[in-house]
């Protein structure tokens, strides 16, 4: 039975809960199969993660593992496909608790960076797991900055190969997945090194394991990394190489080639490679960010609409914790948030079909504004979205901190997306540099692309809002961010110039301006959007029922951010002190307004309990219930601790006598 | 150490300190001989062969608390065997044996033994104390429950007194009441002061700590009518069996309700205490100690993050040149040094509040307790302010480690998991800040009725002031000196005044509009915590200030004036719109504002790794790869990953269980 204080929320919604989810699903129809998949794979108990919280590493790794096995196997049964249209619900489906991922990014690169003759090779075998892939990339002493990768690969004339070494400790391949037990085979990144020429870095595939008994083969250590803050059932594993030796063919070879007698040769573009490099980025911001803090806030509401503390009103009964201001101004724009970049990431991806369908038409036009909004909303996006699941986390007090909860574990796990694929601060600092660019060039009057038009026609002047209520007008605050954007891009750009003019080196005024310039790039990420919530909300005009609530949240994402960075949009006067006052009080109405469609709204993103796998966030709000039976499931319940007999024995009984 | 053993670039880091970093150590530590106490205590541990073991990072949850429990057996044993008896040098023994983390007799020794103490009577001590001392009696201190933690009137245990047979019958009559966290509760102990509502003669009369037995003395075993077990996983705290209690008309004699203040006669007849104030006393103290885990708890951090910044090579500043040290970024400095300067103010405040609180405990023996409401208000808001800050400081410094942070090996995720919960214990923080603001909001209002007011809220005398003369506001706009830390003071004084008295406003205009006080102050609830914040906030740049000229050396006060500006300044700037919004500085100087952190960072940079060296962590206890002091981190972290659980066998069963049939199918 649902707990009473979940069932009136839900009599309240102001919409059709139905309607906001076939909408986020992008029709009805993919609602359906959506549901299909989750209940396909919640039906079978191998996929169950019920007991997940209680496993070791060495647990979780070996239920991956058999979940990856026996899922080629449920594709088969339902007659899904790689391609098919139902694969990219598996992934929600499993919670990504699954291992192979690397492997299916082994098989991309070769896609991607192989000639035909070795994707012919390579992939039957990879697609019939005759081998296990990884991708070795990062080493102990660099990541992002892949140039600096010190793993060599030295070409041997006389035997038509490539010997691969880890020359120092620092060059150990390092993190990469499915590396430390499962991979046969990888791609290593190395300096080529041809007649004692370096070429730069190349990818390699190696094999590391034995085909026959899996173990390591000769030249080769490979093992796990140890334990990390999540990712237990991935087993990252670390390489080296020693004097290990791979066929010249083994060079994945699209784009280069060393001839057999030692020539470097190039061809093609490398752009359409680097395109698709730049995708990944966005690929994860679904399944890695945005569903996640979709998870904590569904499980973070739905508990402050059970937990009852102290009271608001003398001879009443306690308050919902969710009726309280504070708790209101905790979650209700992390809720916002997680719809704005549901609706940034449509948006991009969008974008990014475009931008493909123009890529292969060789036209390379669009590329560096792709690869900036990429760069610059992968970083924006988890950093903000992994501070969301933490609040999320926070506001559920005491309970939030138990396992039981699905929170601590949903935060480590969102966190690890700020570093991989890019660390955060160097993506923004390339999104700056392309803001740079266009910013120059607008102002040399050349062209600039589409989403940047802004810094051409920049309009001074201030916010002519009149009212409070004038702020609930997008034009009014999209303008606002608008203008804080162009005005921090502008002014970063105007001190690298004064000081390159004063005589400081281009690196180092660049150096002195990092700070201004991640400003600068986060602005404008937090401009589009807002801008493209907006917009979005105006086209919903004719879908009755969710439009209200969206310009609602729209509102309140945008003026959550105004108040939450009041000194950027005081700074130049722009916002009035007195406008302030209104951006603060209308935000605060508007969250008594969120408050009532609270639920309903985080209902919507449709999470089956087993997804959710929160004591604190089931549909039925059962909470206190169902904390207490599920600890009482933890092995420290069920096996007599060793250190009772051990120790606490003795202690209670002996201590005396010693002391 | 020898130098030839420690990394180069922490070598030469160094050797170009500025300052000596044992002076800054002994003022932390509060003087040189402390200094040598404390590390006397620590060799003793740390050289104990009985305190060593294998990497905890290594070791399932059942076997941490195994290990905790040896431990702490020892430790007891060891610290009697040495004679320590002093609370400070307990804590250091402790905290090295422990390596910073719980340990399941933490609440026997941190609440059961000091309430029996203060809460028992002469009778009751001689009953339970010595067996307690002896760890015959192990117990725990059982308050929180499933449904309520810091709302304490909410608990909804029942303690009903029997007069036929001079006993309380306890119960959990729903599932909310289950005593849910108390540590050491699962496993470990065998009594339990249990709070619970009483009541009497068909009367509640609120909330009263009683002392349950839960398991047999010499088997173990849970008693008839006690459900006791272990709550499960949790995100930290893996050796502390935090647990759960259901009683089901569980009877005890009337003798164990802990009788020195209220009393419930053989008849039933309730004595009522004299003064509920007493209690302020025990928890000042407690969120005191949270101040100062703030400080250890971020200085750990910042040790790690900012030395394996000086070790860590990476990119390119200038073209052709080698790898510079991350360290060497703005952007780094920027994340890393804003924390270093915090670590040492929250340092210097959690210190302020012990000496306040010792000074003052003084006349609360003799009855005297007028300074402490003030006191209590101020450390709640501390507590809150500080563990907030710090928790996100420490999450910070993992992401300023890149990748490795992630790993366990860093250390950083497990002084995070430890550190957080202490947004939420003893005092959940907004509900802490919120108290604060109750404490300002009526200082304000005997201002306004033309009282004056004493101690750290003085400054809203001057609202009075600035309203017969207004132009003192615009006035103060053009004599904030942005290098002064005293004047920087006064621009936190009035931001604070600024933010407090809007708060105050704007709960009055909610009061006029509304019957219930408390839906006005709900609906002001926000505005309240910011005016909380502003006050706390001023609250530690002035102590930070006002510890500077107590700095003899000339040498750590000047690097101690550049992070208290930073500080100072660094908070400025990330709350630039409550200072421009109040007029208290213009938008030419927070231009000026956020250009001179930036030179401090410089300034700042060439002292990183000495100013860290300085809080004097032993690698042991720091327990990171990445932050060992001989910057030796490679290396090591192969070492550390070949101890890993999924290396013990060198091809993994999963091989032979799932992949091979696999690969025979497809």
């Amino acid at each position: 039975s649902v707990n009473p204080d979940l069932a009136s929320e839900r009599q309240m919604a102001s919409f059709s809960v139905e309607k906001l989810t076939a909408w986020l699903d992008g029709g009805a129809e993919h609602t359906r199969m959506r549901r299909a998949v989750v209940e396909a794979i919640e039906r079978d108990p191998v996929f169950s993660r019920e007991n997940q919280y209680f496993q070791s590493q060495n647990e979780r790794y070996e239920a991956a593992v058999r979940k990856a096995v026996h899922l080629q196997e449920k594709m088969h049964e339902m007659g899904w496909t790689e391609n098919g249209p139902e694969f990219k619900y598996i992934y929600r489906a499993v919670s990504g608790d699954i291992a192979f991922l690397l492997h299916r990014i082994f098989m991309r690169s070769i896609s991607v960076l192989g000639s035909d003759k070795q994707i012919a090779k390579w992939m039957p075998l990879a697609t019939q797991y005759q081998l296990i892939g990884s991708y070795a990339q990062t080493e102990l002493g660099h990541g992002t900055y892949l140039q600096g990768l010190e793993t060599t690969a030295v070409f041997d004339i006389t035997t038509q190969e490539f010997i691969l070494n880890t020359p120092k400790i620092s060059a150990m391949k390092w993190w990469p997945g499915d590396m430390g037990r499962s991979a046969t085979h990888t791609v290593v990144f190395a300096q080529l090194y041809v007649h004692g020429k370096c070429y730069g870095v190349h990818p390699f595939i190696v094999q590391i394991r034995s085909l026959q008994d899996h173990s390591l083969c000769p030249g080769i250590t490979a093992g796990d990394i140890g334990p990390k803050m999540n990712f237990e059932h991935i087993d990252n594993g670390y390489l080296m190489l020693q004097n290990v030796r791979v066929p010249r063919e083994n060079m994945l070879n699209k784009f280069c080639e060393v001839q057999p007698d030692g020539t470097y040769v190039r061809w093609g573009s490398q752009k359409i490679n680097y395109f698709t490099m730049t995708t990944v980025r966005i690929s994860l911001i679904s399944d890695e960010v945005v569903i996640p803090l979709m998870k904590a806030c569904t499980i973070a509401i739905r508990y402050s609409a059970v937990r009852r503390q102290s009271k608001l009103k003398p001879g009443e009964q306690e308050a919902k914790i969710l009726d309280y201001q504070t708790q209101q101004e905790k979650l209700l724009p992390q809720l916002a948030a997680a719809y704005a970049f549901h609706l940034t990431n449509n948006y991009l991806q969008e974008l990014f079909k475009k931008g493909y369908s123009e890529i292969q038409k060789n036209n390379f036009d669009r590329l560096p504004e792709l690869h900036a909004l990429s760069s610059g909303f992968k970083a924006t996006i988890t950093q903000y979205c992994t501070a969301a699941v933490e609040i999320c986390l926070r506001a559920c007090g005491g309970h939030g901190y138990s396992l039981l909860s699905g929170l601590p574990s949903l935060y480590t796990k969102i966190l690890a997306s700020c570093i991989y694929e890019g660390e955060n601060t160097i993506l923004l600092l390339q999104t700056a540099r392309f803001l740079i660019k266009c910013f120059m060039a607008a102002s040399a009057g050349q062209p600039v692309p589409p989403s940047v038009t802004y810094l051409a026609a920049a309009k001074p002047g201030k916010c002519p809002a009149k009212n409070k209520l004038d702020f609930l007008s997008p034009d009014i605050y999209t303008e606002a961010y608008q203008h804080t954007a162009f005005r921090l891009i502008s002014s970063t750009a105007a001190k690298l110039q004064d000081l390159i003019q004063s005589g400081v080196k281009k690196h180092d005024a660049w150096n002195q301006c990092t700070v201004q310039l991640v400003q600068a790039a986060k602005a404008h990420c937090h401009y589009i959007t807002v801008k493209n919530f907006a917009e979005t909300v105006e086209k919903l005009e004719t879908k009755a029922g969710i439009q209200k609530i969206m310009k609602h949240l729209c509102d309140l994402f945008a003026l959550h951010g105004i108040f939450s960075n009041t000194g950027v949009f005081l700074h130049d006067g722009y916002i009035s002190g007195a406008q302030m006052d209104m951006v603060t009080a209308l935000y605060l109405d508007l969250l008594a307004v969120i408050r009532k469609d609270a639920v309903p709204l985080v209902d919507a993103f449709d999470f089956t309990d087993k997804n959710l796998n929160s004591a604190l966030g089931s549909y039925d709000g059962q909470v206190y219930q169902r904390l207490y039976e599920w600890a009482q499931k933890s092995p420290t319940n069920k096996q007599m601790s060793p250190a009772y007999e051990r120790y606490l024995k003795p202690l209670l009984h002996n201590t005396l006598s010693k002391l | 150490l020898p130098m030839m053993m420690v990394n180069a670039d922490l070598r030469r880091e160094r050797a170009a300190a500025t300052f000596q970093p044992e002076l800054l150590t002994h003022i932390l530590d509060g003087g040189a001989e402390r200094t040598r106490r404390r590390k006397e205590i620590e060799a003793l541990v740390i050289n104990d062969p009985d305190f060593q073991h294998e990497d905890l990072n290594f070791l399932s949850r059942s076997q941490r608390y195994e290990q905790a429990i040896r431990k702490s057996s020892l430790m007891v044993m060891k610290l009697r065997e040495y004679g320590i008896a002093d609370p400070e040098e307990i804590y250091w023994f402790k905290s090295f044996v422990h390596r910073g983390r719980p340990e399941p007799l933490d609440l026997h020794l941190g609440m059961f033994l000091p309430t029996l103490l203060t809460q028992a009577t002469p009778e009751q001590q001689d009953r339970f104390f010595m067996p307690a001392w002896n760890l015959e009696i192990i117990g725990t201190y059982a308050q929180t429950e499933m449904g309520h933690g810091t709302h304490l009137r909410g608990l909804e245990t029942t303690a009903t007194y029997d007069p036929a047979t001079q006993e309380f019958i306890l119960n959990s009559p729903t599932v909310t009441s289950i005593k849910w966290w108390p540590g050491g509760l699962g496993k470990t102990s065998n009594h339990a002061i249990v709070l619970a509502q009483l009541y009497t003669q068909g009367q509640c009369k609120g909330l009263h700590a009683f002392i349950v037995p839960i398991r047999q003395l010499g088997t173990h075993e849970p008693l008839p009518g006690i459900t006791v077990g272990d709550i499960g996983p949790k995100f930290g705290y893996d050796e502390m069996d935090n647990g759960y209690l259901k009683m089901d008309n569980f009877r005890i004699p009337r003798e164990n309700m802990l009788m020195k203040y209220a009393q419930v006669e053989p008849d039933g007849t309730y004595v009522k205490p004299l003064s509920d104030k007493l209690t302020y006393g025990t928890m000042v103290f407690i969120r005191s100690l949270i101040v100062g885990d703030s400080a250890r708890s971020l200085s750990r951090a910042c040790t790690i993050a900012i030395r394996y910044s000086a070790v860590r090579h990476q990119s390119e500043l200038k073209p052709g040149e080698p790898e510079p040290q991350i360290l060497d970024y703005q952007t780094q400095q920027y994340k890393l040094f804003p924390l270093l300067a915090t670590a040492y103010a929250f340092h210097f405040v959690g210190a302020y509040i012990k000496d306040t609180y010792r000074r003052i405990s003084g006349d609360i023996n003799e009855g005297d307790l007028s300074e402490l409401p003030e006191l209590h208000a101020l450390t709640a808001g501390l507590k809150a302010f500080t563990s907030w800050t710090a928790n996100a400081g420490i999450e910070e410094c993992r992401m300023a480690c890149g990748g490795h942070g992630y790993s366990r090996c860093s250390g950083i995720p497990d002084i995070y998991v430890t550190f957080t919960p202490s947004c939420t214990y003893e005092g959940e923080n907004t509900v802490m800040m919120l108290q604060t603001a109750r404490f300002l909001v009526k200082s304000y209002t005997q201002v306004s009725s033309g009282q004056q007011v004493t101690g750290m809220v003085s400054y809203l005398n001057d609202l009075s002031r600035q309203r017969i003369q207004p132009q003192h506001v615009a006035a103060r706009t053009v004599t904030v000196r942005i290098n002064d830390p005293v004047s920087l003071v006064e621009a936190y004084k009035a931001r604070a005044a600024r933010l407090v008295e809007a708060a105050a406003k704007n709960l009055q205009t909610e009061l006029n509009h509304r019957k219930s006080k408390e839906d006005a102050w709900n609906r002001t609830s926000v505005d309240l915590v910011r005016a909380s914040e502003a006050h706390c906030h001023y609250v530690i740049v002035k102590l930070f200030t006002a510890k500077l000229s107590e700095i003899s050396n000339a040498a750590v006060r000047a690097v101690m004036t550049d992070l208290c500006l930073l500080y100072a300044l660094y908070g400025i700037s990330k709350n630039a719109g409550d200072f421009l919004q109040a007029g208290i500085l213009t938008d030419a100087q927070i231009t000026q504002v956020n250009q001179r952190v930036k030179e401090l960072l410089a300034i700042i940079r060439p002292n990183a790794v000495a100013l860290v060296d300085s809080f004097d962590f032993h690698d042991v206890h720091l327990g990171s790869v990445l932050g060992r002091y001989d910057g030796n981190v490679y290396e090591n972290m192969f070492e550390w990953a070949k101890k890993s659980p999924l290396n013990k066998t060198e091809v993994h069963e999963s091989f032979h269980k799932h992949l091979k049939p696999m690969q025979a199918k497809l």
